[in-house]
Order: C-alpha cells, then sequence, then structure tokens
C-alpha cells in the first residue's frame, strides 16, 4: 500500500519556489479560469516533487488557497492517488512492481531482498537513512519483468544478483545505471533475431 | 408531457424528472440510501437499481433521467437479484451491531434489509475496521457502520455550505472524515444525523437514550428564532428526549438548526419548580398562596403607572395576551416586549415581518442585507439565502460587516450615509438595485437600533414604492426579527408609547422608576436594580430569576399550547408535548390566581377565548400556517430623522440566546469549541 497515512512531524509551511511558481503559472493557463481547481493534480505533483518526493499539509492547504478550493477537496485528492506520497520516503525511493507478470518473473525475490537490504517493512527507512521502498501495482514495463523503480528510473530485466548491486549501490549513494541488467536496448530483443524467425512471407 | 411506463402503467412526469421521481409519481417505492431530494445526485449506492426494457443492465433510477416511452419494471426477479446483489455488498462490511446502534428501529439499511437482505454472508473475510471519527460534540460516529453513500458530504458543500466532511482514501479503504477531525463549523452540522440512512453518523446527547418506538412524538414549532421551524418533539414521559425537523418547504425544508435540536436538554435543567421568595436577600422556596399574597400586597400599595411589565422572547400568544389583559386591569401602560430599543412601527403589518416570505427568496436576483447577520439570527433563513446563492449565483449585498455567512457577498458600506445615497438614487448600487427584477431588502434589528431606525424603514419603503417593488405579487420589504415572540407580540401592541425618539418604558427602566418589574419569561432585558421589587415567572432560573424578588414558575414552550408567530407574520400552533415540572403552571392560571387574590373574579381567563381573541386580533390574518394577506401601505413618512451613523451589526452569542439555550449543557460545548477554535484560529495544521 502507498503512503496513506499523514505524517506526524509536519513541516509549518509550504510554499512553491521561485521556478515552481512559474511552472504552476503555466499549468493554470491550460484550464478555463472557472475550472482552475482542475490543477490540482498537477499542482500536488509539483509540490511532492519539490519537498523531497512527499507532500506535506502545509503544501495541501497551499495549494487549496492557490486554487480557492476547500481543504477537504485537496486532502481527498492526495489520499485517493497511491502516487502521492503523505510521509517523507528515502532520497532513493524503490518502488517494486509485484503484478502478474513482474511476480511470474521473481518480483517476490526481489522483496525479499528489499526487506534484507533496506527495512523489514514496507515505507521504513533504512540504516543507512537514504533509502526506503514499496510495492507497487503495474508500472508499465512487463516487457522487461521484474523492474524496480528508483526515484524517476527504470532498472529493467533483474535477478537476484543485479538486484542486490543496485540495493548496494544505493545504500552506498553511488547508484548504478537504470535500464536493463541483460544488456537490452531499451526493450530490443535479447538475442540478435529478426521479426518472425526469419521468415518473411 | 411526457409519458413513461413503470410497471405496465402509463404515467405522465414532468420534463427533468429521473426515473426514480417517474415511480414515485406512479406509487411505486424504490429502496435508496444515497438519494436524496435536496441533495445532488451521487447514483454510488446502487440500492435502487431497476429493469429498463431495451437495457441488458439494471439501471440506476436515481441517476437516469427520464424518458418519453421509456418502460420501466420494478417488481421483476431480475430486479429483486439485482438488489439482493447490492445489499449483499452492502452488508459485507456492515457490522451485526443493531442492538446496540442508537439508529436501530428508524435505519433504513435495516428496513431495506428486511425485503432484500440475504440471511447468510458469503463473505468469509475480515470485516473492515475504521477507527471513528471525531466529529464535534453533536456527532457520534461509528464508522465501520458507514456504507459511503457521501449523503454528509454533500449537505455540509451544498446545503450547509462549509466543505468540511469528504471521503479520504479510496475502495476498500475509504473513509469518511472531517478535514483532520475537526468539529463542523456549521450551525446545521447535525442535519448529518438525519441523512445518515445507517448508524455512522448518530446523535451524541442522544446517544443510548431510548429506543424510537418507546416516543411519543409531538408536532410542534420551534421557539429559539423568529423562523418558526417545523420540529417534532420526542418525549418519553416527561422528559423531552430528543427534537427533529418536520418537513415544511416554506420554512425549514429538512433541516433544523443546531439550536433548535439540541437545546432540549436545556429543559430538563435549571427549572423552576416551586415559587420562590427572597427572605434576608435568599430565594427561598414557598408555595403559591404565599407567593400570589405577597405580590397583591404590593400590587395594591402601589400607583399603577409605578408597575412596569416585560415579556419575554419565548412567550406564546395566548399567554402575552393574557398578560396584556391583566396589565389592563392592573391600570398600567408600561408594558413592553423590546430586549433593546429598536425602532417599530406597529400602524401596519408589512412594517415589521418578512414581507418576501422565507420561500419567495429563492425567486430573487438581488439580496441586500442591512444591519443583520442571518446566519446566527435566523439559521434557516440563511440557509435559503445560500440556497438561492448556490443555485442561481444571485448577488448579495451586506451593508455593516456580517462575518462568514456560508457564502459570498459584497459589502457596500457600513454607514448611514451609504444608505442615504442610495435611498437618493446617488449611488451606483441604486441603479443595480432599481434594475433588478425581485430583489429582497433585509433589515435587521441592529440596524433599528440606530436613531436612524425610523429613517430607514420609511425611506426603503419609499424607494421600494417609487420603482415598483411592493405590489400584489412582490414585497421586498422585510425585517428581520430575533426572536420567536416578536412579531406576534406587536401585532397584539404590546409596546410602550414613544414620544419622538424616546421610549416612555426604556426611559422609565433606565431611570429605575418602576417600584415593581414583572418579567414574563424575560431574561434577556438589560436590568440595573436599583430597588425594584422584581417578579420574575418563566420556566428557568436564568438571568432573570437571578435578580427578581419573586419566582413563579411557568412551563415552557414544550409543556403548553400555543400559538406563535414567525417572522413571516405567520401564525403556527406549538403543541403541548409534555407537562410543566413540579409545581408549574401555564402563564394564564398563574395570572388567573393572581386576579382572583385582587378579587377581580370577572376578568379570569380561559385558554379557548384568549386563542379566539388572539386570532381575531392579528391583522391581515389568513389562515393557520399560511402567509398574511397582503395589504399594501397606507402612509409613507418622507422626510423621518436622520442622523449619520456607522452600522454596527450586534454580534449574538449564538448557543446562548435564550433562557433554554444557556441552560443546556450541549450548548455550552458546542461555544467553548467555537470559542476556542477561534482563540487559538482555525488555521493551524
Amino acid at each position: 500500500m502507498s503512503l496513506k497515512k499523514v505524517h506526524d512531524e509536519q513541516p509549518k509551511e509550504f510554499k512553491f519556489s521561485k521556478e515552481n511558481l512559474k511552472k504552476a503559472e503555466d499549468i493554470l493557463k491550460k484550464y478555463p479560469e472557472k475550472n482552475k481547481k482542475s490543477a490540482v493534480m498537477p499542482f500536488l505533483y509539483l509540490a511532492q516533487r519539490q519537498n523531497n518526493n512527499w507532500i506535506p499539509l502545509a503544501a495541501m492547504k497551499y495549494i487549496a488557497n492557490f486554487l480557492s478550493m476547500p481543504y477537504i477537496s485537496v486532502y481527498e485528492v492526495a489520499t485517493f492517488y497511491t502516487m502521492y506520497n503523505l510521509a517523507p520516503v528515502g532520497k532513493h525511493f524503490i518502488q517494486v512492481c509485484t503484478t502478474t507478470p513482474c511476480l511470474i518473473r521473481g518480483a517476490d525475490k526481489i522483496i525479499k531482498l528489499c526487506k534484507e537490504k533496506i527495512s523489514p517493512k514496507e515505507n521504513e527507512l533504512s540504516k543507512s537513512g537514504n533509502c526506503s521502498w514499496m510495492e507497487v501495482e503495474c508500472l508499465g514495463a512487463c516487457v522487461s519483468a521484474p523492474m524496480i523503480q528508483i526515484n524517476d528510473d527504470y532498472y529493467e530485466d533483474l535477478d537476484e544478483k543485479s538486484t542486490k548491486d543496485i540495493l548496494d549501490s544505493l545504500i552506498k549513494d553511488k547508484p548504478l545505471k537504470p535500464g536493463s541488467y541483460r544488456g537490452r536496448t531499451n526493450t530490443s530483443p535479447e538475442k540478435k533475431q529478426t521479426i518472425n524467425g526469419g521468415n518473411h512471407a | 408531457m411526457p409519458k413513461i411506463t413503470i410497471n405496465g402503467k402509463e404515467i405522465e412526469f414532468d420534463k427533468g424528472m429521473t426515473v426514480l421521481q417517474a415511480c414515485e409519481l406512479a406509487d411505486v417505492e424504490i429502496p435508496r440510501f444515497c438519494y436524496h431530494e435536496k441533495l445532488s445526485i451521487a447514483g454510488n449506492c446502487r440500492m435502487c437499481l431497476v429493469e429498463m426494457e431495451k437495457s441488458a443492465k439494471p439501471i440506476a433510477s436515481c441517476a437516469m433521467p427520464a424518458a418519453e416511452g421509456m418502460n420501466i419494471k420494478t417488481n421483476t426477479p431480475f430486479v429483486e437479484k439485482a438488489r439482493k446483489g447490492v445489499m449483499e455488498f452492502l452488508l459485507a462490511n456492515h457490522p451485526l451491531d443493531c442492538p446496540v446502534c442508537d439508529q436501530g428501529g428508524e435505519c433504513d439499511l435495516q428496513d431495506q434489509s428486511m425485503y432484500y437482505g440475504v440471511d447468510k454472508s458469503r463473505f468469509v473475510e475480515n470485516k473492515r475496521q475504521v477507527k471513528e471519527k471525531y466529529m464535534g460534540p453533536l456527532i457520534k460516529t461509528q464508522m465501520t457502520r458507514c456504507i459511503h453513500c457521501t449523503r454528509c458530504v454533500r449537505f455540509a458543500t451544498e446545503v450547509a455550505g462549509v466543505p468540511e466532511i469528504g471521503a479520504i482514501g479510496r475502495g476498500e479503504n475509504m473513509e469518511i472524515t472531517t478535514y483532520l477531525e475537526k468539529a463542523m463549523e456549521s450551525e446545521l452540522s447535525a442535519n448529518v444525523i438525519d441523512l445518515c440512512p445507517v448508524g455512522a453518523l448518530t446523535s451524541k446527547p442522544y446517544a443510548f437514550e431510548a429506543r424510537p418506538w418507546e416516543l411519543k412524538k409531538t408536532e410542534s414549532v420551534d421557539v429559539m428564532d423568529a423562523v418558526g421551524s417545523n420540529i417534532r418533539v420526542d418525549t418519553y414521559n416527561w422528559e423531552v428526549k430528543r427534537i427533529l425537523p418536520r418537513l415544511n418547504n416554506d420554512i425549514n425544508e429538512e433541516w433544523i438548526s443546531d439550536k433548535t435540536r439540541y437545546s432540549c436538554d436545556g429543559l430538563l435543567k435549571q427549572r423552576l419548580d416551586v415559587p420562590y421568595i427572597k427572605k434576608n436577600n435568599k430565594l427561598q422556596k414557598s408555595n403559591w398562596d404565599e407567593a400570589v399574597s405577597i405580590l397583591v400586597e404590593k400590587i395594591k400599595t402601589l400607583n399603577p403607572d409605578d408597575i412596569g411589565g416585560h415579556i419575554g422572547d419565548m412567550v406564546n400568544l395566548e399567554n402575552a395576551l393574557s398578560f396584556k389583559k391583566f396589565f389592563s386591569v392592573l391600570k398600567s401602560n408600561n408594558l413592553e416586549f423590546r430586549e433593546k430599543n429598536f425602532f417599530i412601527d406597529p400602524s401596519e403589518k408589512s412594517n415589521y415581518i418578512f414581507n418576501s416570505s422565507i420561500k419567495g427568496i429563492e425567486q430573487s436576483d438581488l439580496i441586500l442585507l442591512i444591519g443583520t447577520n442571518p446566519r446566527h439570527e435566523a439559521t434557516m433563513l440563511n440557509a435559503r439565502i445560500r440556497k438561492v446563492f448556490a443555485q442561481k449565483k444571485v448577488p448579495i449585498y451586506s451593508i455593516g460587516n456580517p462575518g462568514d455567512l456560508t457564502y459570498d457577498y459584497t459589502i457596500i458600506g457600513n454607514k448611514t450615509d451609504d444608505i442615504k445615497k442610495i435611498l437618493s438614487n446617488e449611488s451606483n448600487f441604486s441603479k443595480t438595485l432599481s434594475s433588478s427584477k425581485k430583489p429582497v431588502i433585509i433589515i435587521g434589528e441592529s440596524a433599528l437600533e440606530l436613531k436612524s431606525g425610523k429613517y430607514l424603514i420609511e425611506g426603503f419603503k419609499n424607494f421600494l414604492k417609487n420603482n415598483n417593488f411592493i405590489n400584489k405579487d412582490w414585497n421586498a420589504f422585510n425585517f428581520l426579527p430575533q426572536n420567536a415572540s416578536t412579531v406576534g407580540l406587536i401585532d397584539l401592541k404590546i409596546l410602550s408609547k414613544e414620544e419622538g425618539k424616546r421610549n416612555s418604558f426604556f426611559e422609565k427602566l433606565k431611570n429605575n422608576q418602576f417600584k415593581l418589574l414583572y418579567l414574563l419569561g424575560s431574561d434577556n432585558l438589560d436590568i440595573k436594580k436599583n430597588n425594584e421589587f422584581i417578579v420574575y415567572q418563566g420556566s428557568h432560573g436564568d438571568r432573570g430569576a437571578e435578580i427578581a424578588d419573586l419566582i413563579l414558575p411557568s412551563a415552557a414552550f414544550t409543556e403548553q399550547n400555543g400559538l406563535y408567530e414567525n417572522l413571516e407574520g405567520r401564525v403556527q400552533e406549538c403543541k403541548k408535548a409534555s407537562y410543566p415540572i413540579g409545581e408549574a403552571l401555564e402563564d394564564w392560571k398563574i395570572l388567573n390566581f393572581i386576579l382572583k387574590a385582587l378579587g377581580k373574579n370577572e376578568n379570569l381567563f380561559n385558554f379557548d377565548s384568549l386563542r379566539k381573541e388572539v386570532l381575531n386580533s392579528i391583522p391581515n390574518f389568513s389562515k393557520l400556517n399560511e402567509l398574511p394577506n397582503f395589504k399594501d401601505y397606507e402612509s409613507i413618512n418622507t422626510s423621518p430623522y436622520f442622523e449619520s451613523e456607522e452600522v454596527n451589526i450586534k454580534e449574538l452569542d449564538y448557543f446562548f440566546t435564550n433562557a433554554i439555550s444557556r441552560a443546556s449543557k450541549t450548548m455550552s460545548e458546542c461555544r467553548q469549541i467555537k470559542h476556542s477554535s477561534k482563540k487559538t484560529g482555525t488555521d493551524n495544521l
């Protein structure tokens, strides 16, 4: 499950940074004035980006006032969508896909490794203090299952060894490169193959 | 009109109706949880499924617009199976705690599961567990019972105008809560209890008090403010257990204010049960004979002009009339009902009532508030203003700053000069006002307390008359009284004489000229006691009793029959639901005692003739429960006294406005929360 419980320690204040304020104004231009509250989702995303990947209550209030919405409405949206984090996550935020294709290809082993290396429970900071992990639903990269998402990057075609290496590198704060760990470029075929086994009609 | 077939019967329906409403026209009952006539349509409980010809799936009748030629069936096995399925889902997570649930006996889910419930559950998983939520001192929550109909969410947003309740999370983890579990800041908050179709939101003060079938139900009228909301008083023996709203689309629709609903525990406390006499500076229990004889002795020694009488805010018309007649027997003219000296012109009825009527607000296209905060002075009327604001975006203006009214308004001034400019067509607003079609001008008591009170009334009458806003179809001029008894008592002409700007009663009161002051249920009068002998006749040991030398206990409004006239001039009957406590009596019976002791047996009252006389003396009276007849103004004074003043709206201590609410524990809790939230500011995280 996602982080839907509001964190106990909340910052007092939140404000968009200068660049984000500009972005926010650009976003607002996409919506007619009377429907400006439609911008609540991109705004929450901006806030999450700005605030180390989680949304504090102060940000929700800030956005509510920005868009002249009731606080509860912003709160409803923020709690509804699983990709908004309402409590702090690690600097390296690992999301492990455990939906069917990844699970068949061994996502459970990745989970086991996360529990060993990072923290026994989801959404807890590692001993090193810079990582946390979470199970998520399909991230849309089934073709390179099993996979994990670390912050914005996809690490694909994993097995136990490569996962171990990646997790170790994160704990040391020197993350490895994203991409396929079986040497594929994007999602191209693993061995040199031609379409339809070379038998063109 | 378009036609629709329901269970083989063809009926006509109005355009814009939903299938469910059309079914109701055909007398077919559709089970529902989320649908409510006064709220927007959500369509999320799925209980109202019906079969529609040419549709493979059942349709949710509450959300489906009815259309010409539809063929709806509601009694087929297909429909029953669909509803049974929905019910099974609803019950999957619903706890089996009906025996300890306060909603038991009046629970929609309980009733409907009798028809559509399955006797066994196929749900073998653990039931969902949800923590209780704090929603203030009035609403008790048990959120495992919630079926997520979102009626409370819609009510808070649409009707109450305080969007503080919402549904957080999603799917199985969805929960209804107020923002960060704060108490709802609305005077209408407790209506969500009535709306909740299950026992998730129940009444906190009434928790585990009684079962609905044990209570005696009396249809009555509320006296907490001048709106005259229609209520049902539920009693268990003597005790008033709870007060619920009664549907009246002309007045309160389906809602009542929290004060109306929860002041009832004040009826049990601070009650005066026997006469008290002050001896050695201490009030001591006495009996009727002694008390009456002391009073009569006192009256006999005094000059009639030294006797003053004041009638309180919750006295019914029969008692008030008997008091007036009692005073004429005493030959005293010093009778008054106003708590503050505001201007009233009793010569014509339309001067002092809410002429546009509460329902009429819905037709208006402009609302101007002058020196009034309707949210606190007449909560249900404010809800109606909010309704037109929310539905039609009617522009609302105010003179003076009333604070948060749950809707947006523009302040166009805070001085009487601003009003003068409007009336003399010098202000920009004059044009806006005169170009509107059906404006509503609401003048509050705060404005009439000004020295230019008369100017306001006559000036607006003149202006509105010149712009043809006062005619048989529409009278834009409105006075907003604060107390339940006000309009009726003006009708009975219980006003002291006014000479110029001076009022004889208030002058005498201020100068301590009265030797005997007789307070009939009057607790809000500002008295600086000197040497007067004060008699308090009322139901509660409140401010009046505190300063009294002699206390005569009388019945509260739920304990006697009586007429009240609401702010529109609508005469309604408040019915006896309980009986007076101890030795307390109806006011007119007490006055009979005194008259007998005075030896005036020929003047004794009886209730039926009092009522007859009340109904005969009300001007423009049409019928019980109906609006008064329209009568055009005969005289308009065009040059009354004007003074440049600031329009200050007196803030009401909303939960503490009368003796009953001040005695109520629930009201003082509400008041405390309101004050504490003000102190710290609601803006904390």
